[in-house]
């Protein structure tokens, strides 16, 4: 097995410094967790859309795809992907390829949560 | 009245100067590292697939995130990604890790409240807006690009 060092070394910068840029958003502006997060999703869909992220997912792999944003960016280009072939295609397409995190968020959040003990949040 | 403006100025300092202050240079240094770290975890996973089961690049990515998902719900769970949370500001949050904590973490907050409207229900106040934005906006693509195709 033949582990690509320099591309770690891709992967830590581009992720880290979408991290960093959201950060920044948050202490120079008001604007709240859950707002970046709709923030950067929206961002992916349209770089995902106009054809910018794909390359920085091939550069970059992991640190394009984990961040929030390369969830947009599935949602896009599924839904570019389904258009090419259908109206139907088109509508669907989006949730098609980003339904597996849908589903699994959705389902392992409902068994941590039956299985956790309510409590409320630290601070 | 001047006097109880004295009095607010004064206030005002004081309270700026007692407040602690957020050292932003060091809040992004923390994002960058934890959240570049986050996405170096999940290519060690996309890579160890990769090897083992030799999947395609779709089915790859979508594992990837899914095993992410799960490792960032478990941590919640756990409560233990919240304190990773307060260390890390952004770096938390923006990773899918962070979607799976906002989901996790309503839900087990607001399970007193009951499993209908307690916990399915909270377990939204978060993930709920990205979802809506994000299958809305999909969507919106599509037609664009169905109307590129072959319309034009």
């Amino acid at each position: 097995m033949i582990i690509d060092y320099f591309m770690f070394l891709k992967v830590f910068i581009v992720g880290g410094l979408i991290c960093t840029l959201a950060q920044v958003l948050i202490n120079y502006t008001k604007i709240t967790s859950g707002k970046i997060l709709v923030i950067f999703l929206l961002l992916g869909v349209f770089f995902g859309a106009i054809g910018l992220y794909e390359p920085l997912v091939k550069f970059a792999g992991a640190g394009a795809t984990i961040p929030i944003s390369g969830f947009g960016f599935l949602l896009a280009d599924g839904a570019r992907k389904g258009a090419k072939e259908s109206l139907f295609g088109a509508l669907t397409g989006g949730i098609k390829s980003a339904g597996i995190g849908i589903t699994a968020a959705i389902v392992f959040g409902f068994i941590f949560a039956l299985l956790s003990k309510a409590r409320s949040k630290r601070n | 009245m001047e006097n109880s403006k004295f009095i607010n100025d004064n206030f005002i300092n004081y309270v700026s100067k007692v407040s602690p202050r957020t050292n932003e240079v060091r809040t992004l240094f923390r994002a960058f590292w934890v959240g570049g770290l986050i996405c170096c975890l999940g290519q060690s996973f996309r890579m160890l697939f990769e090897n083992v089961f030799s999947l395609s690049d779709d089915v790859l990515a979508a594992y990837v995130s899914m095993v992410m998902i799960f490792l960032g719900g478990l941590l919640t769970a756990f409560g233990v990604y919240d304190r990773i949370g307060k260390y890390a500001g952004a770096g938390s949050i923006v990773p899918i890790t962070g979607f799976a904590n906002s989901v996790v973490s309503p839900a087990i907050e607001f399970k007193t409240e009951g499993y209908i409207y307690g916990l399915a229900s909270k377990m939204f106040v978060i993930a709920g807006p990205i979802i809506v934005f994000g299958i809305s906006s999909s969507v919106l693509v599509g037609l664009i690009y169905y109307f590129i195709y072959n319309v034009l």
